[in-house]
């Protein structure tokens, strides 16, 4: 029973990773967590994305359209809520990504604005 | 009547309680590798020492022709009962009684128990294996949920609370667990989630099986939700009841003392242990294992943030709780789910009187975006607020790095540590040498010739200046600096000592630990 589910105990020598903490390199293995950590992306204000999976019922705008901050860009419909997304600032339409009815995964890219 | 006809009634009426949901229901359960409720209870307690209570309990629904029908015992079996001569209180609650729903008699019968267990000042262990809340008692059975939860939190730091998760535990119904002190699961058999793959499909369009969402695996390797992972029903009945024999049964008393044993050191032989290079790897674990008693050590959440180590072993024949850095997984450091780890262990021991034991060996806080994005400053701090709140002996042994905040971090004497020792190999330092170096000679190096000469040269001179444990003894920041080998002669001394001991802290309501 003890330490049934090692997974350390004889661990390969190419197991191992080299962690870095204040410049100082350790050897030493991986976890779960560390595996499934994602590099940053900056938030793009310019991409408007879906921040739930969903469908879009409803566009208000077209390719090429200007837009002012504010102004309504479509509805993106998840868990039974029909979410207004707005235009984040003053600019055009430069491309959009989606059908009138289609279902769309999360953090799907919509629309963008230039 | 004669007395005699009375009792062949009883008995009459007792077998047909006794069989819960019927011979067919009973086949159904254990064709899917589980034990019926009643099974489960027998193997996990001494031999006839399980006392059953509310067996005619009879289910209130009345709407749907729910009256009607007859669920024995309404799905959930009450009881007392002996652990290794330990006494407890159990329930278990009975799939094969309509799913193991809960009415609000079912709860009844749950809150009773509870109650015993608080009043009898006994460990409560809940045995889930239900599909949920029983739809057809409507608000009752949220009720039922609500007065079970109080309970619990009423339970907390008074006696300790067991939940083991044999069977879906879904929806409301987790929240139990997740306040009592212990969750065991097994492989194939637990699942618990709020909202399950069904719905999530329907609702967010994303297919997940339920093992992948909520099965063993994942609450004892990623939510850290479990604590102990078991292959099998059996094996996690002897890891319930490994954890008893180690715990005490309410937080006035303390844990029962085990007859002392020496440590296995021709096994565990702690001079040979630990790399001196502080970035070489080794099993902390193997540490603990030649200072306490048999080289016994019983480990909390092995698979869940394993950079840090916590468990129950014994030092002279008590209970100690070990927490300790493990530099073979992401070298120790300390992080958002490591934090949270040892920070719950730490208040379960000053709740129940088990003596800490901290080895430190860690090069600080993991580094990254995800890390400060994820809370780390509010998780960390759940570790100065454990070790300081807490007033049980703590001893700790500093064994090789211990920089900066993680030094702090690990039950220093600056949270009140009752002893601080230290290996030879100790670095104590605000950090390690090589950003030391870079940050204290950054003049120098940049405008050396051969700066990574004069860089190498720095950390070297540092190294021999700072990378050591004299400078924080100087301070008198640890007590003493000993040789690995006499480490379990320290700590028992130290707690021996400490046995007495008793810290006031201000009065309070409660305090407000960064959750």
């Amino acid at each position: 029973m003890e330490n049934n589910k090692n997974l350390m105990a004889e661990p390969n020598e190419d197991k191992f990773i080299t962690l870095v903490v204040n410049e100082a390199g350790y050897k030493t293995l991986s976890n779960k967590m560390n595996d499934n950590r994602k590099p940053y992306e900056p938030a793009d204000p310019s991409k408007i994305r879906s921040f739930m999976p969903g469908n879009v019922p409803e566009l208000f705008v077209k390719e090429g359209d200007k837009v002012k901050e504010g102004d309504r860009l479509l509805i993106l419909e998840a868990m039974k809520m029909k979410n207004i997304l707005l235009a984040p600032f003053d600019g055009s339409v430069r491309s959009i990504n989606v059908k009138l009815g289609e279902k769309v995964p999360k953090n799907f890219i919509l629309l963008e604005l230039e | 009547m004669s007395i005699k006809q009375k009792t062949l009634d009883l008995k009459k009426r007792m077998q047909g309680a006794l069989l819960g949901g019927g011979v067919k229901a009973i086949e159904k359960q254990q064709s899917m590798g589980k034990m019926t409720a009643r099974e489960r209870i027998i193997t996990l307690l001494d031999p006839n020492s399980f006392h059953e209570y509310d067996l005619f309990v009879e289910h209130a629904a009345r709407d749907f022709d729910m009256d009607k029908k007859h669920l024995p015992g309404d799905g959930v079996i009450t009881g007392t009962g002996t652990i290794s001569g330990f006494p407890v209180c159990i329930y278990a609650q009975d799939f094969t009684v309509a799913g193991g729903s809960l009415g609000i008699m079912h709860a009844r019968k749950i809150t009773k128990i509870m109650d015993h267990a608080m009043n009898l000042k006994l460990p409560i262990i809940g045995i889930n294996d239900s599909g949920g809340a029983r739809i057809q008692e409507g608000v009752n059975s949220l009720a039922g949920y609500g007065e079970i939860f109080y309970r619990n939190t009423m339970a907390s730091g008074v006696i300790p609370q067991i939940s083991v998760i044999l069977g879906p535990c879904a929806g409301g119904a987790v929240y139990s667990p997740a306040l009592t002190d212990f969750v065991f699961v097994v492989d194939k058999i637990s699942k618990m989630f709020i909202t399950g793959p069904e719905v999530i499909k329907s609702v967010l369009g994303e297919e997940i099986s339920m093992e992948e969402l909520g099965g063993a695996r994942v609450h004892s390797e990623i939510t850290g939700n479990a604590h102990f992972f078991a292959e099998s029903e059996q094996e996690c009945i002897q890891q319930i009841k490994k954890l008893v024999s180690y715990i005490p049964w309410n937080n006035a008393k303390k844990a029962d003392p085990f007859p002392k044993k020496a440590p296995k050191t021709r096994q565990y032989k702690i001079d040979d242990i630990i790399p001196t290079d502080p970035r070489e790897p080794y099993d902390v674990r193997d540490v603990i294992k030649s200072i306490s008693d048999d080289s016994e050590f019983f480990e909390v959440q092995e698979l869940f943030a394993a950079n840090m180590v916590i468990g129950f072993g014994r030092i002279n024949g008590d209970t100690v709780g070990f927490v300790a850095n493990q530099p073979l997984v992401l070298a120790g450091v300390l992080d958002v789910d490591s934090s949270d780890k040892a920070a719950r262990f730490i208040r379960f021991c000053d709740s129940f009187n088990i003596p800490l034991v901290t080895l430190v060996d860690l090069p600080g806080y993991l580094p990254g975006i995800d890390q400060e994005h994820a809370g780390v400053i509010r998780h960390g701090a759940k570790i100065l607020y454990s070790y300081s709140e807490a007033t049980v002996p703590k001893v700790t042994v500093i064994l090789r790095k211990a920089y900066g905040g993680g030094y702090i971090a690990m039950c220093s004497r600056h949270l009140r540590a009752d002893f601080v020792f230290a290996w030879p190999t100790a670095e104590i330092a605000v950090m390690g040498p090589e950003g030391a170096a870079n940050i204290i000679f950054r003049n120098e190096i940049r405008n050396a010739e051969n700066p990574d000469q004069v860089r190498q040269e720095k950390v070297e001179e540092y190294k021999k200046k700072f990378a050591n444990p004299y400078v924080a003894a100087a301070h008198g920041y640890i007590d003493a600096v000993i040789e690995p080998a006499e480490t379990r002669r320290f700590v028992v001394h130290a707690l021996e000592v400490s046995s007495q001991k008793s810290e006031l802290r201000p009065s309070k309501k409660h305090g407000i630990p960064p959750f």
